[in-house]
């Protein structure tokens, strides 16, 4: 979607695999001299154990609103022209690709910015939870202090 | 009014359910829904946080809350 001329703004959950080139292209524009791209990818271990695979649940459309703010916010505190945040949905397996977050701006510092504030806020305020599943069990990430 | 709530994560596990019902007065609030909720499902409580939305957005405790509304049970997210 494009709020105006100089701002792009691509939003999605996808229960298939991300595309990280495709979140690059989404943002590459002329005016822009850097791009900053954050992938988080699934690790194969938490404290030592082995994680088999990750369940990720979503409360989708409000997930997408979540994201949407997001990137309007980074917009408007940092002079950048694209974001693309794209997330996963569904069972992943270690290496897996759950987010992808691209953002271009005329200079890198600002591109660096936005990209930090959008992954750490995404991961304070979007209604999607991720189950670990280990050999001997299940824990939902962060439910418990 | 009979409201109806949406449950997601380990907060579907603890309510057994995706879709909750609930008879509240007319006029509550988000806050007392959660007391009702944990009332209801003690271990809601002892999560590291939960909160309400109420249409898609993140409620306080004074939201208020209407019948037609679409309420979600927001346990502690965890994406990225």
């Amino acid at each position: 979607m494009t709020i105006n001329d100089t701002m792009t703004i691509d939003i999605k959950i996808s229960d298939t695999p991300l595309d990280i080139m495709a979140c690059i292209d989404l943002v590459t524009m002329p005016a822009c001299g850097g791009t900053d791209v954050f992938i988080g990818t699934v690790r194969d271990a938490t404290k030592g154990k082995p994680v088999l695979r990750l369940e990720f649940e979503t409360y989708e459309s409000m997930a997408l609103r979540e994201m949407r703010n997001i990137a309007e916010q980074a917009f408007a505190r940092w002079p950048v022209y694209a974001m693309a945040i794209h997330h996963r949905t569904g069972v992943l397996q270690a290496g897996d690709v759950a987010v992808v977050i691209a953002v271009s701006a005329a200079h890198r510092d600002a591109a660096f910015e936005a990209c930090r504030y959008a992954i750490d806020t995404l991961k304070l305020t979007v209604p999607i939870w991720k189950k670990e599943v280990f050999e001997d069990g299940e824990v939902w990430v962060a439910a418990h202090p | 009014m009979n409201i109806k709530i949406l449950a997601f994560g380990i907060a579907k596990e603890i309510c057994g359910d995706s879709t909750l019902r609930l008879e509240m007065p007319e006029g509550a609030t988000a806050g007392d829904l959660q007391q009702l909720l944990i009332g209801q499902y003690p271990r809601l409580g002892g999560l590291t946080s939960f909160l309400l939305a109420v249409n898609e957005e993140f409620a306080t405790t004074d939201t208020l809350i209407s019948s037609g509304d679409e309420i979600a049970i927001i346990p502690p997210v965890s994406g990225g």
